[in-house]
């Protein structure tokens, strides 16, 4: 388990005091709320306000439960625990319609919309001006439409099909659609993860104008500029827990940042000494039309190297382009003195470079057959007689790395589709190291997975590297990339912007550049 | 014990026996039984040695492609151009004929446009990612329309003599060539599926295409070959037919993916792809032959059949899903 928060009360800042300077009453209210998954504390005693006219900003790490907390918001997810006020009277959300009833409506970061409805019909969905016999009015669908479209000031046809809009513009639908349910809460998860600098902008116009109008803005960014440009207030959660709430006005950068991430990490992860050995990979200028550029890195023996950075950073790009997956437009590779070309991942595999995805269910297991046909599917070569299989053999290689993984099954012959995810992962993992790899990229390795298989796949990372693998571990985690990296490489936006070391490698830090917070600025 | 041996997980939990008697090639085998007893019954020529050699045919051109389908099946995609390369082969057999080729050159020519249509579906569909479906749906009137361009209302009738063995001849007894061919490519696919590298790929792409690729299968490779393998047992078949019918009329063998498909299905492929078994076809095979030959043997018309067929299949899948649905309702 992770240690107790430690922050020291200076940084705290002093709840009372925010409210007094923007005193009214919330029109949305959660107090004492609590989600268990099975495994998992989602959510631990935590508490939020939205008030009328005013921006919160949801500020926390991966996992502290920002996803969680706006499910219980729409009626997705019940908790365990806790009240849910209304204009301060307690209600519940037993679906997610109740919740749309009260006035909540939630932007997701990829929106949920139907690509091949118009406009008009996606933003009254469910709800569309009737006319003659009961029949949808379209012509007045399509005016009020309009008028909601000039409302955030989205220059759109309302007839036309929606997957013909760019992103920006079906945020803007969704929008008008929250508006057009006489929305009261809005909450914007990440919206502006995927717009250019001026749609940005015009985000941040269309939210003071719903500032304007009374709504009561729940807003999750991980980028402080942005916060710091258009919240009101902040709330901060870490590990599922509530940490502290109050006014933008009173906080620096530098305190949200520490509130964000305090905590001593470094008991919780295995001890190891970095002993890097001889250099094993070489990546020169690899680039990508859109999603990366000039990514160059070494990498040792028994070296753990962590990409850090936010989601949408081009990390997993990255990665899968060194595996084969994605072609490069541009760069080299020099794996162990040889330069190669890696175009397909029985290639990458042939090399000694493997990866464990993020997608683990897509892209890891193969659900539907059993255990050891799972891991030693990239081994037959090596199980088999002339392309024939031996079913011995198979069994005595699954049995071999999943002992070492100590997976828990009721055989290996069990579909790994009724694992548990962190079980899943290690047949993931024992399925790559049983091909012998000199390379091993871990993307994500413990996300969605419980903290006993985390804590297992982490000893067993440090074990790897001491036993001479190279490593990197890509992670949106920033305890797990200060507790088990020697070497850190943030990217920001497809780029690299820094290659940190020992002791430069600070929760700070890393949130400084991932953001793109310059130094000092606070 | 060691520490170790607290969490040992076995190997299997099942015996062999349990797996087998579970399955649903047991289930299939039952119901052949079944049809076999009724049709003795139903019928006093069915049991007659002649007679079932003769029945044999109602099935084994449509299980050699058969067991080529359910491999690209349980790879999660399909080939339903099968009949049209049957009759595109069939036209191109019949041409070399008339202008007088010999039977091993006849038998080349076939195989060799059996497997150019295989890999120009296997092109579209690897190559340009295009759905085998759709693919196949086209390339089945592009054969079968070539054919009706270069014969129009005539037929191909000048085979040698010697073309009669394989659709005509006997190896021994009632033993017809067509059923040796059929049991040869039954032991040759059941190995391929179940006891090969090549095997175990397609079951891994069938259940997860992305999965396999990034396991460091050759994904498109694979499925190409599999497209390659319809394309010339669909040859093979028209090389029997062709030669037990003696003729050759682009409308020959019209209809029969659905037949085939039908069999792999009624065999326990899951027609979304990653399960099934050699086997399973095989018995399918037998069980649909039986079922035409004693409807026959009754002089039940061929639409009528049909109609069994239908009701069969839908039968045999919707039972075992009925049965457990039941099972739960009374818990």
């Amino acid at each position: 388990m992770y240690v107790s928060p430690d922050v020291s009360p200076d940084v705290t800042p002093d709840v009372r005091k925010a409210a007094d300077a923007l005193m009214t009453d919330p029109i949305l209210s959660l107090d004492g709320i609590t989600k268990i998954f099975p495994g998992v504390r989602a959510l631990s005693d935590v508490r939020l306000d939205l008030y009328p006219g005013q921006v919160t900003a949801l500020v926390g790490e991966n996992g502290a439960g920002k996803s969680t907390i706006v499910k219980v918001l729409t009626g997705i997810y019940q908790p365990e625990e806790g009240t849910i006020r209304v204009d301060g009277q307690e209600t519940h959300f037993p679906t997610a319609q109740h919740a749309a009833d009260a006035g909540i409506t939630a932007i997701h970061q990829e929106t949920v919309l139907f690509d091949e409805l118009s406009v008009a019909e996606n933003i009254y969905i469910g709800h569309a001006p009737r006319g003659k016999y009961g029949l949808i009015d379209t012509a007045r669908m399509r005016r009020d439409a309009k008028e909601l479209l000039d409302r955030v000031g989205a220059e759109i046809d309302p007839a036309v099909p929606l997957k013909d809009l760019g992103i920006a513009n079906k945020h803007l639908v969704a929008i008008s659609r929250a508006l057009s349910i006489d929305a009261r809460v809005v909450i914007m998860d990440e919206p502006t993860a995927a717009l250019s600098q001026k749609e940005i902008e015009e985000l941040y116009e269309l939210v003071d104008r719903l500032k304007a109008e009374g709504k009561a803005i729940l807003f999750i960014s991980h980028k402080f500029d942005e916060i710091f440009r258009i919240a009101d207030r902040y709330t901060v959660f870490r590990d599922g827990q509530y940490v502290g709430a109050g006014a933008m006005a009173d906080i620096t950068e530098d305190d949200l940042v520490r509130l964000m991430v305090g905590r001593s990490v470094d008991n919780i992860f295995p001890e190891r000494e970095a002993s890097p050995g001889e250099e094993l990979l070489q990546v020169s200028g690899y680039s990508h039309p859109t999603e990366f550029e000039d990514i160059s890195f070494t990498l040792r023996k028994g070296e753990i190297l962590g990409f850090y950075g936010l989601v949408g950073a081009g990390r997993s790009e990255v990665m899968q382009a060194l595996f084969g997956i994605t072609k490069p437009s541009a760069g080299s590779l020099v794996v162990d003195g040889q330069p190669r070309q890696i175009r397909s991942a029985a290639e990458a595999v042939e090399a000694g470079i493997v990866y464990v995805p993020e997608d683990r269910g897509k892209q890891g297991a193969i659900i539907g057959l059993p255990i050891f046909q799972n891991v030693t599917l990239p081994s037959l070569d090596r199980t088999s007689k002339n392309g024939f299989t031996r079913l011995a053999e198979e069994f005595a290689l699954a049995r071999k790395y999943t002992e070492r993984l100590d997976l828990r099954a009721a055989s290996l012959d069990q579909d790994v589709g009724n694992l548990s995810g962190g079980n899943q992962q290690k047949v993931v993992i024992a399925k790559w190291l049983a091909t012998e790899p000199k390379i091993i990229i871990l993307d994500e390795p413990t996300k969605g997975i419980d903290i006993g298989s985390k804590a297992a796949v982490h000893a067993f990372t440090a074990e790897l590297a001491a036993q001479g693998l190279a490593v990197i571990m890509v992670s949106s985690e920033i305890p797990e990339i200060v507790g088990m990296s020697d070497r850190v490489i943030v990217m920001r936006e497809g780029r690299m912007v820094a290659e940190l070391e020992g002791d430069e490698v600070t929760p700070e830090t890393l949130v400084r550049h991932a953001a793109g917070i310059s130094e000092g600025s606070a | 014990m060691t520490d170790v041996s607290n969490h040992h997980v076995p190997d299997r939990l099942t015996t062999p026996l349990q797996r087998t008697l579970r399955s649903w090639e047991s289930l299939l085998l039952a119901v052949a039984v079944a049809i076999f007893l009724l049709n003795t019954f139903a019928s006093p020529y069915f049991l007659n040695a002649w007679n079932l050699s003769d029945a044999t045919f109602n099935f084994t051109e449509k299980a050699m492609i058969a067991f080529a389908m359910a491999l690209v099946i349980i790879s999660g995609e399909i080939d339903l151009s099968v009949a049209s390369i049957i009759a595109l082969v069939s036209t191109a057999m019949g041409a070399a004929a008339e202008v007088g080729v010999g039977t091993p050159g006849i038998v080349l020519i076939g195989l060799g446009v059996g497997l150019a249509c295989g890999a120009f579906n296997g092109a579209l569909v690897t190559g340009l990612g295009l759905p085998s479906i759709v693919v196949t749906i086209g390339t089945m009137s592009l054969f079968r329309g070539i054919s009706y361009i270069v014969l129009g209302d005539q037929a191909y009738m000048n085979y040698p003599d010697s073309f009669a063995w394989f659709g005509q001849g006997y190896v021994f007894w009632v033993i017809t060539v067509e059923l040796v061919f059929f049991l040869a490519f039954a032991v040759i696919y059941g190995v391929l599926l179940h006891k090969t590298n090549f095997g175990r790929a397609v079951y891994s792409i069938g259940n997860n295409p992305v999965g396999a690729m990034f396991s460091g299968i050759r994904v498109k490779r694979v499925k190409f070959i599999l497209f390659l393998l319809t394309g010339l047992m669909a040859a093979v078949a028209s090389v029997c037919l062709t030669s037990r019918l003696g003729s050759t009329r682009p409308s020959i063998a019209f209809g029969m993916e659905l037949e085939v498909v039908t069999m792999v299905v009624l065999g326990g492929v899951n027609i979304l792809g990653g399960s099934g078994s050699i086997p399973g076809v095989v018995i399918a095979a037998f069980v649909m032959g039986l079922v035409t030959f004693g409807l026959g043997l009754l002089n039940v018309p061929g639409i009528v059949m049909s109609i069994f067929i239908g009701l069969l299949l839908i039968g045999v899948i919707a039972l075992p899903r009925l049965w457990n649905q039941f099972r739960q309702a009374r818990r």
